[in-house]
């Protein structure tokens, strides 16, 4: 009862300091943008720890932190090894291959109207298909190991991104083609000099979108087959063992990876875009 | 008029391909077959049998439409085979997650529009709970809400609902503030209260930016739904016909699921599309 008291104690306590924080000056200072968002991540952890502590509740329900933050620290060379298989061989080389022939595919079709206007619906509506069910076919296609998960992260974000790419192709007005072509610029000097530098916020938009899609299609993909490691395998052997402390530390993996990869693209975009009035400070 | 031509020319071209890759990966099966029985088949003949195999590696595009056919329109509507028991098992969930995570969307949204302490610590973990593959979680979700109690419908529609709250929030946000500062001017010389501006002026300003975020959310829930299926459990529902087809190498089922699922997605994204073009038009904020 106690740590449920505790909990609620933290709860309010944290609750009244980000408030104050938040309507006094130190909010437009960096500490103070960041100690506000900390504050609460620590407060759900608090919380979560004190009602699985107070109510009791059992470890194949609901794993304490605590519990969680220790499997985390022991069985660190099996994580890593999942991590490899999962993220660097499935998820990474996918994404790569994916927005790489989306980028291509995009500025193929660039020149041709004809394709654009029969394309872009087509790739609208893929990109809002559950792809992720094709992971049971490309897994028989590809075989177990990393190759059939590198091709459902390669189908998941190849729509998303081309979407993005062709109408960030766009987005140049006629007035800069205009002086683009009374300078007697060629067809790849507009492009490289005015229409991807142009194209790039949409670009990253697609890329952004994708960090996410690539993680989620790789771990999926696995549950239809894999060798003995990965983190989707890992996942799902230990759901059926009731292991969760190690089903929640693959899920921190998971998050980890996922808001480093989301994380490195958006300060890649930050150097690319600094034009961009949304990149402003 | 030139843009049909054109997406039927695409289609065309996809379909054509497929028929192509099918009889390149199927006709290794049939030379397999016809060696073993130490007969020499003709061009003309394997290209027959890629067509009609029974598991093949890819489907012919007619093998997956006659599947469709016999598993929707010729089969009754409550057997365990129709497409159609399926696809509304899965659609229930779909709806239900997709209404609960817009209501939360939504209530988030005014939360972080009207507080400055919401808006900072919300914000960023909102963004951040979109890096986690719920997806990849949702059989353990599923798992574990089982073993607690709460079976059927909830634990399916709570995964779409986590899916689809994030594009809601992210919209209305940024819909909720789209009102300028004159027109906010405006409804203060009016001496309007703080719920008479959020009821007149930033509610009918954000449709457009909640509809648009509306076509993602659904499609999201759809995604949610039909993966959440995938655990063992799950004997009904689109995703659970997939796993099945995966398990007995029943490709046609697998592909007529597939598009089964696609077919739903374009109807509730045109569903959402249709009333965003109604009620725009209503409130005359139809380009």
């Amino acid at each position: 009862m106690t740590a449920l008291l505790i909990a609620a104690l933290f709860w309010a306590a944290a609750t009244w300091l980000a408030v104050r924080i938040a309507n006094s000056p130190a909010s437009a200072t960096l500490a103070g943008k960041l100690a506000v968002p900390a504050l609460l991540g620590v407060t759900i952890l608090v919380v979560w720890e004190g009602v699985v502590r107070g109510l009791e509740v059992p470890a194949v329900i609901l794993p304490a932190p605590s519990t969680i933050g220790g499997t985390f620290a022991a069985s660190l060379p099996i994580l890593w090894g999942d991590f490899v298989q999962t993220f660097v061989k499935g998820a990474l080389s996918g994404y790569v291959i994916g927005c790489g022939a989306a980028f291509a595919t995009a500025i193929l079709i660039d020149r041709s109207k004809f394709l654009q206007a029969g394309l872009m619906p087509v790739g609208n509506f893929l990109a809002a298909m559950p792809i992720i069910g094709t992971a049971p076919i490309l897994v028989m296609w590809f075989g177990f190991d990393w190759q059939s998960k590198a091709a459902v992260v390669v189908l998941m974000v190849f729509f998303p991104m081309l979407v993005n790419c062709v109408q960030g192709l766009q987005e140049s007005s006629a007035m800069q083609r205009d002086l683009m072509k009374t300078y007697s610029a060629s067809y790849w000097q507009t492009l490289l000099k005015l229409r991807l530098p142009a194209a790039m916020p949409f670009v990253f938009n697609g890329l952004k979108i994708s960090t996410t899609l690539a993680l989620i299609g790789a771990i999926v993909a696995e549950f239809f087959g894999s060798p003995i490691k990965g983190m989707g395998f890992r996942i799902s052997t230990e759901v059926g063992r009731l292991g969760l402390d190690m089903v929640w530390a693959e899920i921190t993996v998971a998050a980890l990876a996922g808001s480093a990869f989301y994380g490195a693209v958006a300060l890649i975009e930050r150097g690319v875009t600094f034009w961009h009035p949304s990149q402003r400070r | 008029m030139r843009s049909l031509l054109a997406v039927l020319t695409v289609v065309a071209a996809i379909v054509a391909i497929w028929y192509l890759a099918a009889i390149q990966m199927n006709s290794k099966w049939t030379r397999d077959q016809a060696a073993r029985a130490g007969i020499a088949l003709s061009f003309g003949e394997v290209v027959a049998d890629t067509m009609a195999q029974e598991r093949p590696v890819l489907p012919a595009p007619h093998q997956v439409v006659a599947e469709l056919w016999k598993t929707t329109v010729q089969k009754k509507v409550t057997s365990k085979r129709s497409l159609v028991f399926h696809g509304w098992i899965t659609l229930s969930s779909t709806v239900v997650g997709f209404l609960i995570g817009t209501v939360a969307g939504i209530l988030l949204a005014v939360g972080i529009v009207h507080s400055r302490a919401m808006d900072m610590s919300v914000m960023p973990w909102a963004i951040a709970s979109q890096t986690i593959p719920i997806l990849a979680i949702a059989p353990m979700i599923i798992v574990v809400l089982n073993s607690v109690g709460i079976q059927g419908l909830l634990p399916k529609a709570f995964i779409s609902a986590y899916l689809s709250f994030f594009p809601v929030v992210v919209g209305m946000v940024k819909g909720l503030r789209a009102p300028d500062a004159m027109q906010l001017d405006l409804m203060k010389t009016y001496s309007a209260s703080k719920g008479e501006i959020f009821w007149k002026l930033r509610l009918p300003s954000s449709m457009p930016y909640f509809f648009a975020s509306m076509k993602v959310a659904i499609a999201a829930a759809l995604v949610g739904a039909i993966v959440a299926e995938l655990p063992a459990g799950a004997i009904r529902g689109l995703g659970a016909r997939m796993l099945t087809g995966s398990y007995y190498g029943q490709t046609i089922q697998i592909w007529s699921a597939l598009f089964m699922a696609a077919l739903l997605a374009a109807c509730l994204v045109g569903l959402v599309g249709l009333l965003q073009r109604i009620t725009l038009r209503k409130m005359g904020m139809a380009q």
